[in-house]
């Protein structure tokens, strides 16, 4: 029944939400507050999909909760007004909000495994709101539970309510708070980043899933992501956020081919790059014996089970090779192999044509400065109790003997590389942003000069346009240095950006490898395919694409299981 | 699961031998033997060496102490050097003295902190909570005869409520028998109460700051259900084991509280053994104690195992 | 006031005031106390007012204030160093076998295991009966003994620093483990360490005290708090209040060092959130 006229759009709307100021209290100052959500207003009609996009810190989350008349603890609600369907629940007592948590607006969040009770069957959780909202006898919700698992292409959805929570897979779990979420069957359904913990194969199943789910129950949803590509699948209008105040918003379509803002234009352009910008024309490969040689390795932990199995690897001088794969592949592993971390069982590593030994505690002190590491996580690689000089300064002097004025020179040279002003030097890393941490931990890499630089992961961490930056640091460092980088990331948009080589490993082993330009372009080995075309493209119709020409070659789909 | 419990149970009575050698080898170890302890300062070396005899101390150590130890099984434990009477006949009344105190304490504290640590813990940093902690922190730092000692004037000279001597006799009633143990038993709780709160308050936060909760609060639960369904269960092992733990403060404090109030439990047999150097006793008494505690402990383990899905139903 | 860079709160403040009177009156007890340690002075268990006294006269006609400082000395000194002994051990055991792992940490986990299977007054009341009490033997038992939860905190604290990526970063710039232990994994332990530091000191120091109340702690002629109670714990049937002054004494310093503890605790807490 089409609903057009002014009155009949008004009447739709469900959630109207005005001026939002919500606060949040300073750790440590009593009384001591600053806005997380600042004036934010949106309307979202029955059935309409609204997408929430911002970097970290940008009050989606918030938004999201307030949704249900929920704030985290140390928040709260300190102005505008939250009305859904007629009743402001930013005035209602909470016993009042009570009836409409869950029953009437309900929660997805990121990680399901944390969300889900780990003491209770998953048949008394996902009918747990149904039961207590007085809407179903339990045998009613076990009866609800099974129809949503196997809308939800649950495996076995007769009994998969019997098991506890970590009897199943990580995007079954994910799948089964979506049924939790839909079990009373809500109007309105907060997603919050939930397909963000997952690989990516698994993710655009979820994402068919949750599309699936909204649209056949005419569920208004409010989608919340950091991925323009992923809530372009989804959401009829997008609203862009940062730092707790709306950019923009508009329709779908408009935001990503037309936005208005410098801010989301840029959100828009380096999102783009990770799919459609176009493969660099290969890099002369030096000659000459390679930088690092891997020869038939395998690994295993306490040689119970293989992680990686029969690896060689080449890298060239100045040239950069991906390792690509998905959580439990290998990849990181395989860095900790290089390092000495973990000694190979068989094979051999070759560094500059000389044999490495394989424990670390065999290699030179100029061996173990040849090869340097950067890690994923800024905050855990730095000391928190040592000054930028002092992380900084000590490869330069255990490397190079150097001491006094000559390691604080070079310690303000290191900074000038990565773009740090030199007074960093006193900081502590807890003074400083992501990004910034990130760029220490490169510097404290490059202190020791290396010849090879492995890059854990080191963009995952960040928000997109951090990672550019970092990203494009590196390769004006590469240019300056004349350095080879090995690249670990499950994620093709950077492999796409850095690298000259490509390793796809899957189950420890390598099952594709060569040039970028040759290993993404068809003929393409099947598990790449699936890899490359399970990342969300930016056009509004990508999802159902994929899944009409995954339902063709179904062979393909079964590869990711 | 099986094979858990079966390791669990394995280790407990690993532990419980480990303790018997430990307690045995206290005794080899260090010098002067149990000859020259009975005979103190009048010691000859003809009287020294015909006790020794006599006490079959020639044989080698492991025999002796697969000797003691099997003795011990059958319920012999051995003479005191003090009196020269059979030590299981001085323990067995003794024993039971002992238990009844520490579950009338155990009854009544184990309940009563689980229901205030919990109370606490929900209203964390409410004006109970903040209340309980205050109160907590100044009864854990109180020694176990400072309480007995208030509670002695207050109650007992000032008030006169109950006796400040618990002198309890096997011909009494349970109603007398209460009446005497009131004090000690008060005491006790006081000791056990703060300790236990504090821990089970503790874990409590833990579990109520986890993921599954704000997910619990966001299906529209009432905060009670919250509580009892999603936190309790999964609170239940750290509990278990604050119980267990805390049952050992009870082994503790028992025997400074059984001093106090002259109770004739095996804490005060233990430390007049102490203090008269009556080897075999105080190591009869010590395995009594710490297999009492090894026991706690295992039950508490295995109690938690029932209690884990991950580890009742392992994937 | 501040204290590591931190605001005290008024509790830990109290605290603090609380620990400082107690360590003055232990190192300036000769000077401040008016009597001497065994002096009989007056009639037993005389009143503050006829014995012109603080807190009046113990059970032999000793002045009580001055043992309570004299107390101090010995309490506190004994305590102390018991504790630092046991952290000693502790610490360096459990952050070598959370660094250098394998056979070591097994080979100590196995033992401390074994050795905490016993709850520690029976194992104290055991080596007691064994070897006699002397005050060697007191700290020499209580510090082995407490030295086990030492160790567990600290090789449990090591242990979540160890695989921290920093530390990694340091093992594989090819750093010795004596650096790695002292530079990377110290400086990051040490919060929950000192506030295990103040626990321990708490557990020590009432360990003694009830040791002493037993008659099998510190012997006389040495004032020592747990004993005064002893002491003059018959006092009690005649209404006085005499053991309960040395009682409060150690009450008082244990909630002192408790409640500097909680705010160490406190504001790592909210520094790790």
């Amino acid at each position: 029944m089409p609903q057009d006229g002014p009155e009949a759009m008004e009447q739709n709307i469900i959630l109207t939400i005005r001026d939002l100021q919500i606060l949040a209290r300073i750790e440590g100052q009593q009384d001591a507050a600053k806005p997380i959500v600042d004036g934010v207003s949106l309307e979202l009609r029955r059935g309409e999909v609204l997408g929430l996009i911002g970097e970290s810190g940008a009050g989606k989350s918030t938004i999201g909760l307030a949704a249900l008349g929920y704030t985290r603890p140390g928040c709260v609600i300190s102005g505008g007004s939250i009305v859904f369907d007629g009743v402001d629940l930013a005035r209602l007592p909470v016993e009042e909000i009570r009836k409409f948590r869950g029953s009437r607006v309900a929660y997805i969040a990121q990680s399901a495994a944390a969300s889900f009770n780990p003491a209770r069957k998953l048949y008394d959780q996902v009918g747990e709101a149904p039961v207590r909202h007085g809407l179903m006898s339990w045998s009613e919700a076990k009866a609800r539970s099974t129809e949503l698992f196997r809308e939800l292409d649950l495996p076995n959805p007769d009994t998969f309510g019997e098991r506890y929570p970590h009897e199943v897979s990580g995007g079954q779990l994910q799948r089964a708070m979506a049924a939790m979420a839909m079990s009373c069957r809500p109007e309105i359904l907060v997603l919050d980043e939930p397909t963000t913990a997952l690989d990516v194969t698994t993710q655009i199943e979820v994402l068919a899933s949750l599309k699936k789910l909204i649209r056949e129950h005419h569920t208004a949803g409010l989608y919340i992501t950091h991925d323009l590509a992923v809530v372009a699948q989804i959401a009829d209008r997008i609203m862009v956020l940062r730092h707790g105040k709306m950019v923009e918003e508009g329709p779908a379509g408009d935001i990503l081919h037309r936005p208005q803002q410098e801010y989301t234009r840029m959100l828009v352009s380096v999102r783009a790059a990770e799919t459609s910008a176009p493969l660099p024309p290969p890099r002369h490969r030096a000659a000459g014996t390679p930088v690092l040689a891997l020869d038939h390795v395998s690994a295993s932990y306490r040689s119970l089970v293989k992680v990686i199995n029969d690896v060689s690897l080449t890298i060239a001088r100045g040239e950069t090779v991906a390792v690509v794969g998905e959580s439990g592949s290998g990849k990181s592993t395989l860095a900790r192999v290089i390092c000495g971390l973990l000694p190979p069982e068989s094979g051999t590593i070759a560094f500059t044509g000389e044999p490495l030994p394989k424990a670390l505690r065999q290699r030179s002190r100029d061996q173990l400065r040849r090869i340097q590491m950067v890690y994923q996580m800024p905050d855990v690689a730095l000391n928190p109790r040592q000054t930028i000089g002092e992380i900084l300064g000590r490869p330069v002097s255990f490397y190079f003997g150097s001491s006094g004025s000559d390691v604080r020179a070079r310690v303000k040279e290191l900074l000038e590389m990565v773009d740090l002003p030199a007074d960093f030097a006193k900081r502590r890393p807890g003074e400083l942003s992501g990004g910034q941490k990130q760029r220490v931990s490169i510097a404290r890499a490059i202190a020791a000069k290396p010849e090879l630089m492995i890059c854990d992961e080191v963009t995952s961490a960040l928000d997109p346009l951090v990672a550019d930056g970092i990203l494009k640091l590196l390769q004006q460092i590469q240019d300056e240095m004349g350095l080879s980088y090995l690249f670990i990331t499950h994620d093709l948009g950077v492999v796409r950006r850095v690298s000259d080589r490509v390793a796809v490993m899957l189950r420890g082993a390598l099952v594709a490898e060569g040039p970028l330009a040759k290993v993404f372009s068809p003929p393409y080995h099947p598990y790449t395919e699936l890899l490359l075309s399970s990342v969300p493209e930016m056009r509004l119709d990508w999802l159902e694409e994929v899944l009409a020409r995954r339902a063709e070659i179904p062979r393909v789909a079964a590869l990711s299981a | 699961m099986l094979a858990l419990l079966a390791r669990r149970l394995a280790l407990g009575v690993l532990t419980i031998l480990v303790t018997s050698v430990l307690i045995f080898a206290g005794t080899e170890v260090l010098p002067g033997d149990v000859a020259t302890a009975i005979l103190g300062r009048s010691a000859t070396p003809e009287s020294i060496e015909s006790i020794r005899k006599a006490m079959g101390l020639h044989d080698p150590a492991p025999v002796r102490y697969v000797r003691w130890l099997t003795n011990f099984l059958q319920g012999d434990l051995g003479t005191s050097l003090a009196n020269g009477r059979p030590i299981a006949q001085q323990i067995a009344s003794r024993l039971g003295n002992t238990l009844f105190l520490a579950s009338v304490a155990a009854a009544i504290a184990v309940p009563l902190s689980i229901i205030l640590g919990v109370m606490a813990a929900i209203r964390a940093n409410g004006l109970f909570d903040r209340a309980i902690s205050v109160a907590t922190l100044v009864a854990i730092s109180f020694p176990e005869f400072f309480i007995a000692y208030v509670l002695i004037i207050i109650v007992a000279v000032n008030l006169g409520w109950f006796p400040s001597l618990a002198s309890i006799s096997p011909v009494m009633d349970l109603g007398d028998r209460l009446y005497v143990v009131a004090l000690p038993a008060l005491t006790l709780v006081m000791v056990v109460l703060a300790h236990m709160m504090r821990m089970t308050r503790a874990s409590v936060i833990g579990v109520m700051s986890s993921p599954y909760i704000e997910m619990a609060v966001l299906k529209g639960l009432p905060g009670w259900r919250v509580v009892v369904q999603h936190a309790l269960p999964n609170a239940l092992a750290p509990i278990i084991n604050v119980v267990a733990l805390n049952l050992a403060y009870l082994i503790v404090g028992i025997i400074v509280v059984e001093v106090v109030f002259v109770y004739p439990g095996m804490g005060q047999l233990m430390v007049d053994a102490v203090a008269k150097r009556d080897v075999p006793v105080v190591q009869a008494c010590g395995l009594i104690f710490a297999g009492t505690y090894v026991g706690l402990n295992m039950i508490a383990d295995i109690l938690a195992i029932f209690s884990n899905p991950r580890l009742r139903r392992p994937r | 006031m501040r204290l590591f860079g931190q605001r005290l709160s008024v509790a830990a403040t109290i605290g603090l005031v609380i620990i400082v009177v107690n360590i003055l009156a232990a190192v300036l007890a000769p000077v401040v106390a008016p009597y001497g340690e065994a002096d009989i002075i007056g009639d037993v268990w005389d009143a503050p007012e006829t014995s012109q006294t603080v807190f009046g006269l113990d059970n032999l006609g000793r002045d009580m204030f001055s043992r309570l400082l004299y107390g101090a000395r010995t309490t506190i000194t004994i305590a102390l160093i018991t504790t630092l002994l046991s952290f000693t051990i502790g610490c360096v055991f459990g952050f070598a076998a959370a660094v250098a792992g394998g056979w070591l940490d097994m080979l100590l986990s196995r033992i401390v295991d074994a050795l905490m299977a016993i709850p520690t007054l029976i194992f104290a009341l055991l080596v007691l009966s064994v070897l006699g009490t002397s005050i060697p033997v007191l700290i020499g038992t209580i510090a082995v003994l407490d030295s086990t939860r030492v160790f567990r905190l600290s090789r449990a604290v090591a242990m979540n620093i160890v695989p921290l990526e920093y530390v990694e970063a340091a093992r594989l710039r090819g750093e010795g483990l004596a650096w790695v232990m002292r530079r990377e994994v110290l400086p990051n332990a040490l919060p929950p360490l000192i506030a295990e530091f103040g626990l321990r000191f708490c557990f020590t120091f009432l360990f003694i005290a009830a040791l002493s109340f037993l008659g099998l702690g510190i012997q006389p002629p040495f004032a020592d708090w747990g004993g005064m109670v002893r002491d003059n714990a018959q006092a009690i049937s005649f209404g006085g209040i005499a053991p309960l002054i040395p009682a409060a004494a150690i009450a008082i310093l244990t909630i002192g060092v408790n409640l500097v503890v909680d705010w160490i605790l406190s504001i790592h807490a909210a520094r790790r959130a």
